[in-house]
Parts: structure tokens; sequence; C-alpha cells
């Protein structure tokens, strides 16, 4: 018999040897990609996976992993399969060459006008 | 107010919650998956603190301490019905168990929201989410697995068979059913037991599960008054034995 600590398990009574199988991989459930909200009309985040059968059980889940211990408003599951995503391979598509800019927040230099401006009408 | 039999519903209510939260923890760490053994463990905790909860209005009534009271009785002074103490067995039978119980506790709750006992509506108000959460995840899983395959199907079939005549103990009668009713305090068992019924039939048809036929029906009374399954004891002593060694322990 096996003896454990724990003596949930020992009082099952099991044989050393026993019958008892291992989880081959088909036998886990599909993942599900969970978005949390702490409060509405804020974004939905991505958060994490569960394994879940269906998506309420996702729901329960998302719920007892990622909503027990903070604010929610909501969650989201999205079954992972119907994710659509971009291949790292492609990872150079989100490079830009660093000439341009102007198409970014920082190449404008406007903090010095603004102070003016501000130092201008507080006078 | 008659206290007496305040004192009598809420002891039977928080010994309930106590013992079944006690079993549902004995899944913790063997639980069928990850996800599923942290929800219910999680659950269990919600129902230690609900039973905490009921202690305490006990204690305001002039009962010892809420962990003097769970902790250091013996198996005769436990007002829980015998349902909530039988082992867990597989996990068709918790989730069973899981199902019959927490509807019966949503709806008693549900009926103490408007209690003239103000302390116990507040805490029926107070918990309202929580309850409906585990009886969310109840049916869920009751439906999931009554209509999932043929094995699951019969699994859960024996298992509400096993459990039928226990769940109808949930609702034995205490001594103090019209004084309750009088004074406002709770509509009683016999209300509760026809609402839980018609509550569970639209789930039990949806997962195509069948409830005993009628004139099977023989109510396992009994624990409201004391009387217990050989479960109870091994139980309650597994359940004290941490605080019993430091009763005097700072938590």
């Amino acid at each position: 018999m096996i003896k454990s600590l724990d003596p949930r398990v020992t009082r099952e009574n099991i044989e050393e040897n026993n019958l008892i199988a291992p989880l081959t991989p088909m036998d886990n459930w599909e993942t599900y990609e969970v978005f949390h909200q702490k409060k509405r009309g804020d974004q939905h985040m991505h958060v994490g996976i569960v394994h879940a059968p269906n998506p309420e059980m996702a729901l329960l889940f998302g719920k007892e992993q990622y909503g027990r211990r903070s604010i929610t408003a909501n969650i989201w599951v999205v079954k992972t399969a119907n994710v659509f995503a971009s291949e790292y391979d492609d990872a150079d598509m989100f490079e830009t060459t660093p000439e341009k800019q102007y198409r970014e927040a920082g190449g404008y230099k406007v903090m010095d006008k603004i102070n003016k401006y501000k130092k201008a009408n507080k006078a | 107010m008659n206290t007496t039999a305040i004192k009598d519903l809420l002891y039977k209510m928080a010994d309930d919650l106590l013992i079944i939260g006690h079993r549902n923890s004995e899944w913790t760490g063997l639980g069928p998956i990850l996800e599923e053994d942290i929800a219910f463990s999680s659950m269990a905790q919600d129902k230690i603190g609900q039973s905490q909860a009921l202690f305490q209005l006990l204690h305001e009534l002039g009962e010892q301490e809420p962990d003097t009271v769970a902790f250091t009785r013996n198996a005769k002074q436990f007002h829980n019905a015998q349902f909530v103490e039988l082992p867990n067995g597989d996990y068709d039978f918790s989730l069973m168990r899981h199902f019959l119980y927490d509807v019966a506790d949503q709806l008693r709750f549900e009926m103490l929201a408007s209690s003239s006992y103000e302390p116990l509506a507040k805490v029926a108000r107070k918990i309202k989410g929580e309850l409906k959460y585990h009886v969310f995840h109840a049916n869920t899983w009751i439906v999931k697995l009554g209509s999932a395959n043929e094995e699951s199907k019969a699994r859960m079939q024996t298992a509400l068979n096993d459990a039928w005549n226990y769940s109808l103990g949930l609702f034995e009668e205490g001594d103090f059913e019209n004084d309750l009713k009088n004074e406002g305090v709770f509509a009683g068992e016999v209300a509760l037991k026809q609402l839980w019924l018609e509550t569970i039939k639209p789930t039990l048809t949806k997962a195509t599960l069948t409830i005993p036929h009628e004139n099977t029906w023989e109510p396992e009374l009994g624990g409201r008054k004391g009387i217990h399954t050989e479960h109870l004891e091994p139980l309650v002593e597994e359940m004290s034995e941490v605080f019993r060694v430091d009763p005097s322990a700072e938590w």
C-alpha cells in the first residue's frame, strides 16, 4: 500500500503496483485565452490561459485563476485555436527605419513652446 | 425574538457549511485537473468563511468563540445533515452533492435575505455573489457531464441516485419551524424543499438525468439532532487535529 504524508492518499489503500494510468497528452482539454477587465469601460487585458472542455467552463476557470485576487468587472475567453497570430519569422515587418522620427510622438519638440505659453499666460 | 429558535437555525446552517467545506477541501491537490482543483478548493474556502460568519452570529448571541465551537465539539454535537458528512467518493458524487447542496444553500440564503433577524439577512446579502458563482459552477458541470458521453451520464445518474435520499435530509424539520415562521425569521424547511425541487428539475432535465421515483424517497434524517453516520467522527478528528495541538495559539 502507498503510505503518503497526505492522509487522504494513504486511506485510499492504493497498491504500490497499481493500474492507475498516467494521463496521455490527448486526455488534456484544449486551451482558452483569458482577457480580464478591471472596470467597465476599461480595455480587456490578456492575462493567461486555462484548460477547458467548453467556453462555459473556460469562463468558470478564468474567473477562478484570474478574477479571484483582483477587482474584476468582466472576463472574456477565446479559444486559443481561434486566435490568428503573426509569425515570429516575420517580426522584421515591425522594424522601422530610424529616420522617420516625424512619425513618433518623441519626434515633436513642443515642450519649449508649451512652457513658453504657460509662462506668458501666468503673468 | 426567540433566540433558541434562531440559534438552532444558525447551528445547522453553520455546521452544514463547515462540514461540506472541509469535505470539499479534501479534493485539494487531488482534483481532476489543475483549474478545477483550484476552483473547487476556492469554493471550499468560501464555505468555511460562510460558516465562520454564522458562528460569529452565534457568538454574538452568547455562544463561544467561532474557533472553539468549530473545533472542540464532538461529532454528536454537530447539527449538520448527514448528506454533507458522507465521504467524497469519486468526483461524480462530489459534484452531484455540490450541485444538490449548493442550490439548496443558495435558495435558503435568498429566503433569509429578507429575514426579520437582520444580522442574518445582512450575511445573506453579503455572500449572494459567492453563492451565485458556486451554483453556476455546479450547474455547468452537471449539464456538461450529464450529456457528455454514456459513461459520464451513467456515473452522474448513479451519483444522483446515491445522493438523493441524503439530500432530502437537508430539509429535516427542527423543533422551532413555527416560531421561525411566525416571527418572520425563516419561511421553513417545507417551503425551501419545494423551491429546491422546482429549481433543480430544469437543470437535471437539461443534463438528461432523472430524479428517483417519488415512491422511493426516504429522507435520511437525524443529522439535525446529532445522529450521524460513522463518517463524521473521523472527519471532526482530522479537522480539529491542528487546533487541538495548542488551542490557545494565536493564528
